[in-house]
């Protein structure tokens, strides 16, 4: 043994990790981080607070029904998902490969016996699992509320919002992370991730008005261009799932209501689903090729 | 071990690497030489697998593309700077790493005493000096034996205290049978630790010499880098001029080039005019002339 303890036994040959280890061990990292860090905190604290203070309102109010049955409540917390979750899954997923770049980590760590595909994917599954967190005690409070205020909003609308934010925030979560693969700097790619939520938010429902005016669309064209916003997806999704008419969207939830009926929850399914596997697919294509430096 | 063959890689038009080949046995130590631009990092990245390039390595006979997982399984890597996660505890850091090499519990305390850095297991990384860091960065590379250590430049962040800290334990840790592959352009580091040299230029292997010769030759065509106090540093550039030197500003210090057998005389003449030399370094040519301008301050300037 050397004076530093070291026995000589370099270069035994060992198998390397396997893809779950490695991805397991990654979101564990990623998933300790992102619950140390600040964002993780404030968006839970916002989230809570918001639900809180539309629990309370909608409960004060007609008594949590209304609006063709589907609750008051819920339909506020739709909302608050609507313009918290993508921000949350965005801002999470752009900074979680570009500030690694930045410092000289993401190099470091292709430089260990690893794939690419697995640190994406551990880094992506850590965050999941710290967005879910996130929600499940933002929504958890707000059905506490409720329970407690003895509205009787149905318990299955809460868990249905709750498993649609968490599936809008995978979606979220695989833009978010196709802009940090992209992106060079942590504040570049934090900057795009919010002009986009701001064009999903905002802009999209605009130009879509502006289109169907425009462009004389027809109701079927409508409703088809609103399914490629994952958040109008989310919307219309929550709304069929817990009222199974659409007809509070209008004419296009009318349409869709009578046209597509039962066949709508696949539907939206698909698209999700696409929203979560094409653009962590795109992302993982451009790690691969990308030099980590 | 290491087997490099006809490496070429670009950075849009500019050709970083170029038609490289370089063979190491176990236990070899190579030395990467040249300036700022010469290929040194470019190739130690395209060995770990982290760049695109044309050509083949291969690592312990696994190919780094296409089995590059099992390839740096073989490797202990540490960079000239990491950036490690600051809020990750220094024993934390070792265990996460350990996982990613295929140890079900590596013994961080273990570990860190390796490299000196017992007692700083429980500490966050953002309380660690550079040279801390480094140690950290050697710890990790370290984990699971490997037979192959890849070092980039790895003093190049530190000072004079910390360089020679550093430097005295790769001495210690090589000669065990580990293949060594690293890029420097300090001489002392070459001399200490690799059994050969490769020379790079613009990019291509120039030549790969035996390290002896390759010491001797720098010894040759010497150049004293002296860390002197900023007030008083023209007056020691006259009294080195005054002596037939031929001293020039930097932004540290003086450059002085030196002949072998003569190169204390700048430290005498320094010492009997009560200058003092708060550190010096035995550079090369081409080392001394990209720090000469790199670091000269816009006073200095010619």
């Amino acid at each position: 043994m050397s004076a530093l303890g070291i026995l000589p036994t370099v270069g035994v040959e060992r198998t390397p990790p396997s893809v779950l280890r490695n991805t397991m061990t990654i979101a564990q990292r990623e998933l300790r981080e992102a619950v140390r860090s600040r964002w993780f905190l404030l968006y839970t604290l916002a989230f809570a607070v918001l639900g809180l203070a539309v629990s309370f309102v909608s409960a004060s109010g007609s008594g949590g029904s209304g609006l063709s049955g589907f609750g008051r409540t819920t339909a506020g917390l739709v909302n608050i998902v609507l313009l918290v979750v993508p921000l949350m899954a965005l801002t999470a997923g752009a900074a979680s490969i570009a500030s690694d770049r930045e410092r000289g980590m993401l190099s470091y760590v292709f430089a260990q016996p690893v794939w690419r595909l697995e640190v994406l994917l551990g880094k992506y599954i850590g965050l999941a699992a710290s967005l879910l967190a996130s929600l499940s005690l933002g929504l958890g409070a707000c059905a506490v509320i409720l329970a407690w205020k003895g509205i009787a909003a149905r318990p299955a609308s809460i868990v249905w919002l709750t498993g649609l934010s968490f599936a809008l925030a995978l979606g979220m979560l695989s833009v978010g992370m196709l802009i940090s693969a992209l992106a060079r700097k942590a504040s570049v790619a934090v900057g795009t991730a919010i002009f986009v939520w701001l064009i999903l938010v905002f802009v999209s429902d605009l130009a879509l008005m502006a289109g169907t005016v425009a462009l004389r669309l027809r109701i079927e064209e409508l409703f088809l261009l609103s399914l490629l916003n994952p958040l109008q997806v989310f919307k219309m999704w929550t709304l069929h799932g817990v009222d199974a008419t659409l007809d509070v969207l209008g004419p296009a939830g009318l349409y869709a209501s009578e046209e597509y009926g039962a066949r709508l929850h696949v539907m939206f399914g698909a698209f999700m689903l696409a929203w979560v596997v094409l653009p962590l697919s795109a992302a993982a294509a451009m790690l691969s090729r990308r030099s980590p430096l | 071990m290491i087997r490099i063959e006809n490496i070429a890689m670009r950075f849009g038009k500019t050709a970083a690497v170029n038609g490289v080949s370089l063979h190491l046995d176990s236990g070899d130590s190579v030395a990467l030489w040249g300036a700022n631009g010469a290929g040194k990092t470019t190739l130690i990245r395209c060995v770990l697998g982290l760049l695109r390039y044309r050509g083949r390595i291969t690592l312990g006979g696994h190919d780094v593309r296409r089995h590059g997982k099992r390839a740096r399984l073989l490797v202990g890597y540490v960079p000239q700077e990491i950036g490690f996660y600051d809020d990750l505890g220094v024993a934390e850091a070792v265990r996460f790493f350990g996982r990613l090499k295929g140890l079900s519990h590596a013994d961080a305390g273990a570990t860190l005493d390796r490299v000196g850095l017992h007692g700083h297991e429980h500490k966050r990384i953002r309380e660690l000096s550079g040279g801390m860091k480094q140690r950290l960065a050697l710890a990790i590379a370290l984990l699971g034996d490997p037979a192959v250590l890849v070092l980039d430049e790895v003093t190049a962040s530190l000072d004079a205290v910390g360089r020679g800290e550093f430097l005295a334990l790769l001495e210690q840790l090589s000669g065990m049978g580990r293949t060594l592959l690293f890029a420097s352009h300090r001489i002392e580091e070459v001399a200490s630790l690799a059994k050969r040299v490769a020379v790079l230029e613009h990019g291509r292997l120039k030549e790969v010499v035996p390290c002896g010769d390759f010491a001797a030759r720098i010894a040759r065509n010497a150049v004293l880098h002296l860390s002197i106090a900023a007030p008083i540093r023209k007056r020691a550039v006259e009294l080195l001029s005054a002596e037939g030197l031929a001293p020039q500003l930097n932004g540290a210090g003086l450059l002085v080039p030196v002949a072998p057998e003569h190169k204390a005389v700048p430290f005498r003449i320094l010492a009997d005019a009560h200058i003092p030399v708060d550190d010096f370094e035995l550079v090369s040519h081409e080392h001394a002339a990209r720090i000469g301008t790199e670091r000269m301050p816009e006073e200095d300037r010619p």
